[in-house]
């Protein structure tokens, strides 16, 4: 089931929380909405669940428009951060709840939903659960139940509002790649809601950045990672390190640096900003080509299996950059050292609001 | 250093405990309070009523006027609290649940009747459906009485325990929120299902709490009813109301005698309220 989000805007009192909104998204994906808090991708996913309604746009599932439609007659699965489970039914009797409130005409007889219950349990690996009430579960155990108690209804689409949220990270870590594998195995259209831009990469076939009420992009964890749209898709995903300069007719000149940027060949003498991810500088004691300006070593810390290293340019500019532990070993740096630290993947945009 | 300084438990809250005396002195205080306000004005309420014998006080509880004063306010009971059961549950859920113009004014309104005197409460019903009332020509011609007669202590009462049922039901229902009734919409249940298997399981302690309170204004009240009942021995006297007759009339043993009734009453919803809360309280700290 396909969804299309045709210019969608929402407003609440003077808060634009949905700046005009487009969206399509495949039969059969995974798709990540990821952003700052407050960057109004929670509302869009109530939208989607007609929760919330737009104030003007259109939403259509798999052609059909179900813009007026309401979450009832949607079919849509939905999971809460907090689980929102009833709390006072059994894990058994909470998966069954979808089915058991269908009219009489529909609803399954006492055994087939037995059995729906039973085999969603032993997909979310709980069905020795089915007695407990869901006080008696840990977090990780009550948003699989959630899960479980989603797709009873067989959804068109599954939404989940930050699903991981409240768990701690190792549960967290364990969940998602759960979830990605169980989506391998349904293949049922889902959207997600996060903040935590590693949880998006991770999980997720495709990645919606949004950022106060707007897409800044739309891409695989890769293209959003490796090739970002904007500057605040740069600093929002991953670690970045920033430069100051100005750029000319298709040439950035930062600090001692002539950097090339094809995109802004209509730019003449304007201000600009390059991004490099930490793991694009590099570090050598000779000086190699021209893109490399001479650095100090400030400090020196290892994280897991990467060596990071605080520098400092000329111009007092903070410069990260993070060395796998055998290039580390090779260079043997100390704090204080001069270096030169050559920026590699570098991409300059026009300074925004100038 | 000594040994007894590592051996000793840590006392909980060291930064607020008091001082031994202090500890004391604020319990015996307490005590005092209790006693002379609370313990001995309602043993003195049984030691009354049975001053002249078990028989006596049976006598004077079957007596005619006695027996109409009880079924009286449990009929008004009966009729008054189910109306704001309804009543309560509608304005906690609306309050709780949806966002809509008015709601503060809403939240007042159910408030008012815990600042309005209730003598005040029964003259305005007075005003507006006796016989000299703006309604009253109209009623009198259609030939329903409602002041000075039954319908008018059941809206006296409604009107006096308006709040306590919205009251308990709102905090509890916005402390819970609306995220298990959007999953039990986004499941495909009717407004109705979701409000009979989500909602009302969800506040059932709470509601049943209202409901004790509730009953227990509803049998005692005195002011509002007072003024609305036109005090017609064996017609519109309800039992407090009774209570006051007979004791004008220095019939003592009477007097006390029914109001023991109301005293047992009052135990009772202390009882169910106590057992009420214990449920509360154990079902909250297993939902955590």
């Amino acid at each position: 089931m396909s969804i299309a989000i045709r210019n969608i805007k929402k407003r609440f009192g003077q808060f634009n929380a949905l700046n005009d909104i487009s969206l399509d998204i495949p039969t059969g994906e995974l798709v990540a909405l990821l952003g700052p808090s407050g960057c109004g991708k929670t509302t869009l996913l109530r939208i989607i669940a007609g929760m919330e309604l737009p104030d003007s746009g259109s939403i259509a599932f798999h052609g059909e428009d179900t813009t007026e439609k309401h979450t009832r007659e949607r079919q849509v699965g939905f999971v809460f951060q907090h689980y929102a489970l009833f709390r006072h039914m059994s894990v058994f009797d909470n998966v069954a709840f979808g089915l058991t409130v269908r009219p009489r005409a529909s609803r399954p007889s006492k055994e087939e939903i037995r059995q729906r219950v039973m085999d969603l349990l032993k997909l979310v690996q709980l069905d020795w659960l089915a007695e407990r009430y869901p006080h008696e579960l840990s977090g990780g155990q009550r948003q699989r139940i959630a899960l479980a108690r989603a797709l009873a209804v067989e959804p068109k689409v599954l939404l989940l509002d930050e699903p991981f949220g409240a768990l701690d990270t190792k549960v967290r870590k364990e969940l998602r790649r759960w979830l990605r594998r169980l989506h391998d195995e349904i293949h049922v259209t889902s959207v997600f809601v996060t903040h935590d831009q590693d949880e998006a990469m991770e999980v997720s076939d495709r990645v919606v950045v949004m950022n106060s009420g707007k897409i800044e992009q739309i891409g695989s964890p890769d293209e959003v990672y490796h090739s970002p749209a904007t500057p605040f898709v740069y600093q929002f995903v991953g670690n970045v390190n920033l430069f100051h300069g100005r750029v000319h007719e298709g040439w950035a000149r930062i600090g001692a640096m002539d950097i090339p940027a094809p995109d802004l060949g209509q730019a003449t003498d304007a201000p600009a900003i390059a991004y490099v991810r930490p793991h694009d500088i590099w570090i050598t004691r000779e000086r190699e080509g021209e893109l490399c300006v001479p650095a100090v070593v400030k400090d020196i810390s290892r994280i897991g299996s990467l060596v990071r290293v605080e520098l400092e340019d000329e111009d007092h500019n903070e410069i990260q950059a993070e060395l796998t532990r055998s290039g580390a070993q090779h260079l043997q740096l100390n704090a204080g050292e001069k270096v030169f630290v050559c920026p590699r993947n570098v991409k300059v945009f026009l300074e925004p609001g100038k | 250093m000594s040994n007894a300084n590592v051996t000793a438990p840590i006392p909980r809250n060291i930064a607020t405990r008091e001082a031994t005396w202090v500890r004391w002195l604020l319990i015996a205080i307490t005590l005092v309070f209790l006693t002379a306000f609370l313990f001995v004005p309602l043993l003195s309420v049984f030691v009354e009523a049975l001053r002249n014998g078990v028989d006596a006080y049976w006598e004077a509880l079957k007596e005619p006027d006695a027996l109409s004063a009880i079924k009286l306010t449990v009929l008004v009971a009966v009729i008054a609290v189910p109306l704001n059961l309804v009543f309560g549950l509608a304005a906690a859920w609306a309050i709780a649940k949806f966002e809509f113009r008015g709601k503060s004014l809403l939240i007042t309104l159910i408030d008012l009747p815990f600042s309005v005197s209730p003598v005040i409460a029964g003259l305005v019903y007075v005003l507006l459906f006796g016989l000299q009332g703006w309604m009253g020509p109209w009623l009198a011609e259609h030939d329903i009485q409602l002041i000075f007669a039954v319908p008018g202590l059941v809206l006296a009462t409604l009107f006096v325990t308006f709040p306590f049922i919205a009251r308990e039901l709102i905090p509890l229902m916005q402390e819970q929120g609306k995220e298990e009734e959007e999953a039990a919409v986004s499941l495909g249940a009717s407004g109705w299902q979701t409000f009979w298997h989500v909602t009302l399981p969800n506040v059932k302690w709470g509601l049943l709490y209202g409901v004790i309170l509730c009953n227990a204004r509803a049998m005692g009240e005195f002011g509002a009813v007072s003024v609305v009942s036109g005090h017609i021995r064996g017609f519109t006297n309800t039992m407090p109301l009774h209570v006051e007759v007979l004791y004008n009339e220095y019939n003592f043993v009477a007097a006390f005698a029914v109001a023991s009734l109301l005293a047992l009453l009052a135990l009772v919803t202390l009882i169910a309220k106590t057992w009420v809360e214990w449920h509360t309280q154990r079902e909250r700290s297993a939902a955590h």
